[in-house]
């Protein structure tokens, strides 16, 4: 036994990482492992577990407000529900969902390393992230309900409602440490692991966008933590911190939320666009059009995204001049947003597109983020976001944000990536009629929002007048349509991980970057022998044989 | 120790690497008190009057025994990572022993001070407390919580050092390889510099 080890283990590199036997078997070789492909599908099937439970949640939603009055739950559930369907969506789905699964899986992978810097803390985040996860279920089901503030977690009510809040504030504290903890993973990562050759615009654009993304998870993360914990402390000690009876003030809350809350939509959508760096070029073939740009462009968004926080406040009567200081910031966010908007599409021009599913998700990505990014400005603007407040507008747009955005991204990434993690490929045909049945669900879903919100239906409302029925109605059927094609494209993935076709080609899709050099499925070690870089991620021959024609010109 | 540890160990050991991620950690941490002292900063302008008063009630005595407490300590701590550096592995332990003494002679100082406080009615949610004006009970909300939390890290900090002695004495620790025992050491001053500005906000402005 011990010498059947001993060979595999110094056959290690060459064996898959999903066959390698280590010292513990079976599950535990997964559950104990540091590697780092191994901890990111661990985050994969977490994550869509409770991406299931969220869009259970979102379509029990839309299925109450089919009427005006009650129709499936009482009014106490469907504050509980929509709570629970944003604080799993929010903070245990799309902020860690690509980073964590994706970027603990190729990270490494496309620096030309063998592993992240800090494997073991890298488990130590799994853990913890389940933990999170775990305690949000539990208060759903143990007596007392669960958190029906919204999952902004306004003050005073999170400090006196009779719910379990505790559960649900302690688990958003400790996906944060856990979050926070990725972050700084992947930052030491980046900044000492890359391979020799490998200098900074020569990383991948993925790689750029979670190096932007890690620098926030670091930096404003602790700050919603310390202001949680304040809400805990406050709850169970009965310290004067935010309550006014108190003495404090519900607006510092709102304030220290959104510090972190406002930056955390750039966690979200940051990665999601380095995916679509990725997709872009590879589906037509060509080098990404302005790399310096757009790997700019995300420290840009990281460091405007952080100073824009206020504009979800201006209906609280803060002082004109910080409203005029934040509505003008908020302007100027847009601009990294549409640099990288410009550069995908300008990256189309005279491509050879190839229309496979990773790249029809990605190009709905462009285009349901630029609807979603485009009513975000028209809050931004003062006098009409007075009106828009806490509309369905509000609704729309953070959904065609993060569910068009993050949420297509990740389908792009599942749709991309997963034939090089397990060696199978899905069926194709399939995986177009479930875009297809996705992308027109989607829609038929929240533009309506758009139109009821400008009609003044407020948000997190149980009953409604009877003039906005009809918008409910197209909704919720929209809902259903979303739900058949998730369920069609999750059902294709899951057969084609076992029944799939087997792929033994390393470059599945013609790719650059390094993950197309290495075996399908990746091995233990990555790499036999740590890679040497001369070129650049996106130099695809076409492109070197125009250059050549240029010099011989 | 775990299934792929290998893949790990055949990696160079990297020192820099190890003492980034200890940096980047303690940036969080940072922030993390950053949200408490703009917290502070944000109720001391809003209740000037308040703050002043209930700041008088604070023992300085015993605040300027920790501060001076603290600060050595974060000397012992530099002293034994200089020992280790010079193969002094007794000197080294015994230092990183006073240090978590010096953590210990803290934390008992300001059971003191808090069941000295609690004696007075001064603590959360008690009745006297209750009756005050919104900025003193502001005042010893912030008090509680930022001082508590510095209590907290302190005790983290400690245990952390206690295992360093335990790294040290078993050899894990050695005069080639001491990066843990320095990252244990930054934690240990980030800890001293947040009491640094705890002190003068809570003991010395009036």
């Amino acid at each position: 036994m011990a010498s059947e080890t001993l060979t595999l283990h110094n056959n290690g590199h060459e064996v898959s990482y999903l066959d390698y036997q280590g010292k513990h078997k079976g599950l535990l070789g997964w559950l104990l492992s540091t590697d780092h492909k191994r901890i990111g599908i661990l985050y994969m099937i977490g994550v869509l577990s409770f991406f299931a439970v969220g869009v259970t949640l979102g379509f029990l939603i839309r299925l109450e407000l089919l009427t005006p009055q009650g129709t499936i739950v009482g009014p106490q559930a469907y504050n509980e529900f929509f709570t629970v369907h944003g604080i799993i969506m929010i903070f245990i789905v799309v902020i860690p969902v690509i980073p964590a699964v994706f970027g603990n899986f190729f990270l490494p992978i496309m620096l030309g390393a063998k592993d992240v810097a800090f494997p073991r803390i890298n488990l130590l985040t799994w853990y913890l992230y389940i933990i999170g996860g775990v305690l949000i279920l539990l208060s759903l089901v143990l007596p007392g309900g669960a958190a029906d503030t919204g999952w902004t977690f306004y003050v005073p009510y999170s400090v006196r409602t009779g719910t379990n809040m505790i559960f649900t504030l302690t688990a958003v504290f400790i996906i944060g440490f856990s979050s926070i903890l990725t972050g700084l993973n992947f930052l030491t990562t980046i900044h000492r692991m890359r391979a020799p050759g490998m200098d900074w615009f020569k990383m991948p654009l993925f790689a750029w966008s979670l190096y932007a993304t890690s620098w926030i998870q670091v930096i404003v993360t602790p700050i919603v933590g310390i202001t949680l914990l304040m809400v805990i402390v406050e709850r169970v000690f009965h310290v004067g911190i935010f309550d006014p009876t108190l003495g404090g003030d519900p607006l510092l809350f709102q304030h220290m939320f959104w510090m972190y809350s406002h930056p955390a939509v750039y966690i979200i959508i940051v990665p999601a666009m380095g995916v679509i760096s990725e997709i872009i070029p590879v589906f037509s073939q060509r080098t990404i059009f302005g790399y310096k740009f757009i790997a700019y462009s995300s420290l840009g968004i990281a460091v405007f995204g952080s100073l824009v926080w206020a504009h979800h406040m201006f209906a609280t009567g803060m002082s004109d001049t910080a409203e005029f200081v934040f509505s003008l910031l908020t302007f100027l966010v847009a601009i990294p947003s549409a640099i990288k908007v410009f550069n995908w599409t300008a990256t189309l021009y005279k491509g050879s597109i190839k229309l496979e599913a990773p790249m029809l998700y990605a190009l709905a990505f462009i285009f349901l983020f630029s609807i979603g990014g485009l009513t975000g400005i028209i809050q931004g603007a003062l006098n009409v976001d007075l009106y828009l407040t806490d509309t369905y507008f509000i609704v729309g747009h953070i959904h065609y944000v993060v569910f068009g955005g993050t949420g297509f991204g990740l389908f792009a990434a599942l749709h991309y990536w997963l034939p090089k993690m397990f060696g199978r490929m899905y069926n194709k045909k399939v995986a177009k009629v479930a875009f297809w049945i996705v992308f027109i669900g989607f829609n038929v879903l929240y533009f309506p929002f758009f139109i009821l919100g400008w009609m003044g239906m407020p948000r997190r409302s149980y009953h409604y007048l009877p003039q906005f029925q009809l918008y409910h109605v197209i909704a919720t059927v929209g809902s259903w349509i979303l739900v058949l094609g998730l369920l069609i494209m999750m059902v294709n993935l899951l057969v084609s991980l076992i029944k799939g076709k087997k792929i033994t080609e390393n470059n599945i899709w013609g790719g650059e970057t390094l993950e197309w050099k290495v075996s399908t499925p990746p091995t233990v070690e990555n790499f036999e022998e740590i890679p040497e870089v001369f070129d650049g991620p996106y130099e695809y021959k076409q492109n070197e044989y125009a250059s050549m024609e240029e010099e011989v010109k | 120790m775990t299934t792929q540890e290998h893949a790990v160990e055949q990696v160079h050991r990297d020192d820099i690497r190890s003492k980034m991620g200890m940096w980047l950690f303690l940036f969080s941490e940072l922030l993390l008190f950053g949200g408490l002292f703009f917290m502070y900063s944000v109720y001391r302008f809003m209740h000037q009057q308040d703050f002043s008063i209930a700041s008088k009630e604070m023992n300085t005595f015993l605040g300027t025994l920790n501060t001076v407490i603290l600060l050595t300590s974060s000397l012992t701590m530099a002293l034994s990572i200089a020992a280790i550096q010079r193969g002094k592995k007794a000197l080294s332990i015994f230092l990183q022993i006073v240090t978590i003494l010096f953590g210990l002679a803290f934390m008992v100082n300001k059971v003191i001070e808090w069941s000295h406080e609690f004696a007075e009615g001064n603590f959360p949610g008690s009745a006297s407390l209750a009756n005050r004006p919104p900025g003193q009970i502001l005042y010893f909300g912030l008090y509680y919580s930022m001082v508590g939390l510095h209590g907290l890290h302190v005790l983290v900090g400690m245990t952390v050092i206690g295992f360093m002695t335990v790294f040290t004495i078993r050899g894990k620790i050695t005069q080639d390889n001491y990066v843990k025992l320095e990252a244990a050491g930054l934690y240990w001053h980030l800890v001293d510099i947040i009491w640094i500005f705890l002190f003068p906000l809570f003991y010395l402005i009036t």
